[in-house]
């Protein structure tokens, strides 16, 4: 079960709106590599993972996008804040508007909404893994071009925390993937599936 | 029922009666009579799941107490039956 803690994982405190920017941050909500997909894909990956330590890290960093997922939240209700008709028409903000006026819905930049094929649950410890490595490396890039596109450094320093965290969840998951495979026959990884196939998370 | 599971199965019943009276309690922030319960039940909880962490290990990553084990990852997870 969870318990909420009323609090930022990092904070957010941003002067200026730009909704032409919110627009384009809004994709790490909603978005093919975002923050609701990362954290759905951890927490439902863990429950056949075969390894105690990476069911552990998965129920943790799992957790931790939902901390993300709220910043990213905080990030665009701020910068959309108090906006005038002319503000919503001038920045393009008006295709969302429109729909969801300042409330917080999780589409990506281009206005598709969330979905759960943004992510995967294979049920094979080693695919699973993988995927999460190159989800994170998947969002590392797309917090890359937002630093590209952004310019106020109140909207740059939480990013670039959070562009931070996709490296740290990166090297956790190589870590974890290493695990797993440790216990594997190391002249066939492939042999089995340690998450489905009894006796095969043991070394042979 | 072992040992462990009924211990559990106390701080459930704890949790689940803080849970009822936090959502009470947001719409009569008031009310007295559920702040008093609300304070007896955090004491059950709080002394419940100190005696559960020195028996079977922590319910969250900060009660892990050990200088020299993460007891937090050990198997088994809830979704595990018991």
């Amino acid at each position: 079960m969870w318990i909420y803690d009323k609090k930022l994982q990092y904070p957010v405190n941003i002067k200026n709106t730009n909704p032409k920017l919110a627009k384009i941050i809004i994709s790490q909500l909603g978005g093919p590599d975002g923050e609701l997909a990362a954290s759905l894909r951890y927490l439902n990956q863990r429950y056949t993972m075969p390894s105690d330590k990476v069911k552990g890290l998965l129920t943790d960093i799992g957790t931790e996008e939902l901390a993300h997922v709220e910043m990213i939240s905080a990030i665009i209700y701020q910068l959309t804040k108090n906006l005038t008709p002319e503000q919503i028409k001038e920045s393009g903000f008006d295709t969302y508007f429109v729909d969801h006026t300042e409330g917080i819905y999780p589409v990506s930049a281009s206005g598709v909404p969330f979905t759960a094929s943004y992510f995967g649950v294979k049920g094979d410890a080693i695919t699973d893994l993988t995927e999460n490595m190159a989800a994170e490396q998947k969002a590392r890039t797309t917090y890359d071009n937002i630093l590209r596109l952004a310019d106020d450094p109140d909207v740059r320093d939480p990013i670039k925390f959070l562009r931070e965290r996709e490296i740290v969840h990166f090297q956790r998951f190589g870590e974890a993937l290493r695990i797993i495979q440790d216990n594997l026959n190391p002249k066939n990884f492939y042999a089995c599936n340690p998450s489905f196939d009894k006796n095969c998370g043991k070394r042979r | 029922m072992n040992e462990r599971d009924e211990l559990m199965m106390k701080i459930q019943h704890y949790d689940f009666a803080l849970k009822e009276l936090n959502l009470y309690l947001d719409t009569h922030p008031n009310c007295r009579r559920a702040l008093a319960l609300f304070n007896k039940y955090k004491k059950l909880k709080s002394d419940a799941e100190k005696e559960f962490n020195d028996l079977y290990g922590p319910l969250t990553p900060i009660q892990n107490n050990s200088a020299n084990h993460w007891h937090w990852v050990s198997d088994p997870w809830p979704w595990e039956r018991s």
